[in-house]
């Protein structure tokens, strides 16, 4: 027989859900689009160009302003919203990955030593308790405002603001398995507290973290684009989406798609990873299998 | 004969709502090498309870209060946790009543030997690969190459019991616990796990503590028998011994309660009553209640019973042999 990865079987069954399978192409065409920003637009996201300003974009391809070039037309300091969105998307992604990355990472390591020892439970918990006392927001804005308003600073207020969430439903993961009798079967055969936890527990909470992260994936883009939308993202110049959103305010009557656009890339991509972190619970979650 | 394992006077707790109460009363008896010895009793007597004590792998709230455990002439109770990791597995190995649950499901029955072997054997990956397929032949598995990359859920439950079985005597110990390991297992392939388990017994060399409640089990396996009751050995001996001439009423009601298909009149003696909850207090004999004969003696209602030889190597706690 040959042997195959859990993933990869999980993986398998994800493709033969349509919906699932169309979220999942959308994702790796925005991946494709975001990394490869240079090669699809000729633009620069931040130089100006005055006499540009505010030119629809190919919704309104009768009106004489329309530039063909600009086929997403432009802001008010006449920069291409098409690059914008591509540079801008790629902050945002890269703010979702590494801050979601790193909620995990300390996510797990505090969930498995609170699940898995008792005397570590409270004390864990309980600090875990008071992080989730903050509305997430404020907490973010809190870290932003001590640590100063640059793209670092947030992804760290980010991460910071996962890690509860995480640690408490990995926790729970946690305390299950180390009830199964293959934990009492392999304490009995002579294995360390660390082997048990590295090996065995962690490989059958697997499943689960990886839906945790997909999820998490998709409020964490949300989460970059609040801060920046308030002002304590990325800061201007530099494209975001939630600050192309926030700049676009003032135009709002004027010209309309400049919220509408880094809208409709933010809840493409936030729907996606929300639908594909679903898919994957339906798959890899046991209980849920009929 | 040399003792494998030596239990001397144990008393073990285990606390409820912060009291404490006594689920193992004064238990003591031992296990040579090459001789199974079957401990019996109903469900909640304390048999399982004393492998954990063994194993050192008591849930929280149970505690060893007192006694000693002698493995291999090293005193467990006396070991601090990381010396009593060392033992496990390694000198001592226990198989679990559920076959279906004692693998992890995600990993190859392959790397779980593997990992055992490497561990307590302390050899490279490609003899460990050796040695599990030597194993799994040991314990009658067939194609064990094929089976070393399957996974648990490839396996019925039998075919899992011998992996389990293979895993533990890998690593060579002196002692293998098996607690009620054919329980789950229907029943002819309870017959192959047992026979494997006596075959086995003579070229590992080592001294096998069998849990079971199944009195036909033990007339199969043990070669002697220690009877449970309430967390008390009410009587210990050779299973001819034990099955011949019982003496203690709690053995006598044991065996009566065993349905004998060669009579004419098909009829099972249960044992009146119900089995006393451990927080019950109960003065004397804790089986005063449900013993047909307390009556005859004033001794069952006042004082616990000791432990009287009534023949060699033949044990009876109980006032009516005094």
């Amino acid at each position: 027989m040959k042997r195959e990865n859990q993933v990869v079987v999980a993986f398998r069954k994800l493709l033969k859900n349509k919906l699932a399978t169309f979220c999942f192409i959308l994702v790796i065409i925005e991946l494709i689009l975001l990394i490869g920003a240079p090669l699809f637009t000729k633009f620069d996201p931040i130089e100006m160009n005055t006499i540009d300003r505010l030119r629809p974009g190919f919704w309104a391809a009768s009106d004489p302003r329309y530039l063909p070039e600009h086929w997403l037309g432009t802001d008010e300091l006449g920069r291409d919203i098409w690059a914008r969105i591509l540079y801008g998307g790629r902050i945002s992604i890269s703010v979702g990955f590494i801050s979601t990355a790193v909620g995990i990472t300390f996510g797990t390591i505090f969930g498995m030593l609170a699940g898995y020892y008792k005397k570590l439970d409270n004390i864990i918990m309980r600090i875990m308790d008071v992080f989730f006392t903050f509305p997430g927001t404020l907490l973010a804005m809190l870290i932003v405002a001590m640590l100063g308003i640059d793209v670092k600073n947030a992804t760290i207020a980010i991460s910071i603001w996962s890690i509860p969430s995480f640690a408490r439903m990995i926790r729970g993961r946690v305390l299950q398995i180390k009830e199964e009798e293959y934990i009492t079967a392999i304490r009995s055969l002579g294995a360390t507290d660390f082997w048990i936890l590295s090996k065995h527990v962690l490989k059958n909470a697997l499943p689960t973290i990886i839906v945790i992260a997909t999820m998490r994936m998709a409020s964490s883009i949300l989460s970059i684009a609040t801060l920046s939308y308030l002002g304590l993202g990325v800061p201007q110049p530099t494209p975001e989406w939630g600050g192309m959103i926030s700049s676009a305010k003032t135009y709002m009557y004027d010209a309309p798609y400049l919220i509408v656009i880094p809208g409709i890339a933010i809840v493409i991509t936030v729907i996606c990873f929300n639908i594909l972190g679903d898919k994957l619970r339906d798959i890899l979650d046991p209980s849920l299998k009929d | 004969m040399e003792k494998v394992l030596d239990i001397q006077n144990l008393h073990a707790t285990f606390s409820i709502q912060k009291k404490d109460y006594e689920v193992l009363h004064d238990i003591s008896f031992s296990v040579n090498r090459n001789e199974t010895v079957c401990v019996v009793g109903e469900s909640g007597c304390g048999k399982s309870v004393t492998t954990l004590c063994i194993m050192q792998l008591l849930p929280n709230n149970g505690k060893i209060k007192s006694g000693s455990i002698y493995l291999d002439g090293t005193d467990l109770t006396k070991l601090s946790k990381k010396e009593v990791r060392k033992f496990r597995g390694k000198k001592m190995g226990m198989i679990f009543q559920e076959p279906m649950t004692a693998l992890n499901p995600l990993l190859t029955i392959g790397y779980q030997m593997r990992e055992n072997i490497i561990n307590h054997r302390g050899v490279a990956k490609k003899d460990a690969d050796k040695m599990a397929i030597e194993y799994l032949e040991k314990v009658g598995i067939a194609n064990p190459d094929k089976r070393l990359k399957q996974y648990p859920f490839q396996l019925s439950g039998g075919l899992r019991q011998r992996v389990l079985i293979a895993m533990v005597l890998s690593a060579q110990p002196s002692l293998l616990i098996a607690d009620e390991p054919t329980t789950a297992l229907d029943v002819t392939i309870q017959k192959q796990v047992l026979s494997l388990l006596n075959d086995l017994k003579k070229d590992m060399n080592a001294g096998i503590l069998f849990i079971t409640h199944d009195l036909g089990v033990v007339a199969e396996i043990a070669d002697r028998v220690v009877v449970l009751y309430a967390g008390r050995k009410v009587e210990e001996g050779t299973t001819k011994q034990i099955f011949k001439n019982p003496q203690h009423p709690y053995t006598i009601g044991l065996m009566n309660a065993v349905p004998n298909v060669d009579l004419d009149e098909f009829v099972i003696q249960p044992i009146p009553g119900t089995f006393p909850n451990i927080t019950e207090h109960i003065d004397g004999c804790r089986f005063n209640p449900r013993c047909p004969r307390a009556h005859e003696c004033a001794k069952c209602f006042v004082s616990a019973p000791q432990m009287i030889e009534v023949e060699p190597g033949h044990f009876v706690s109980c006032h009516l042999h005094g």
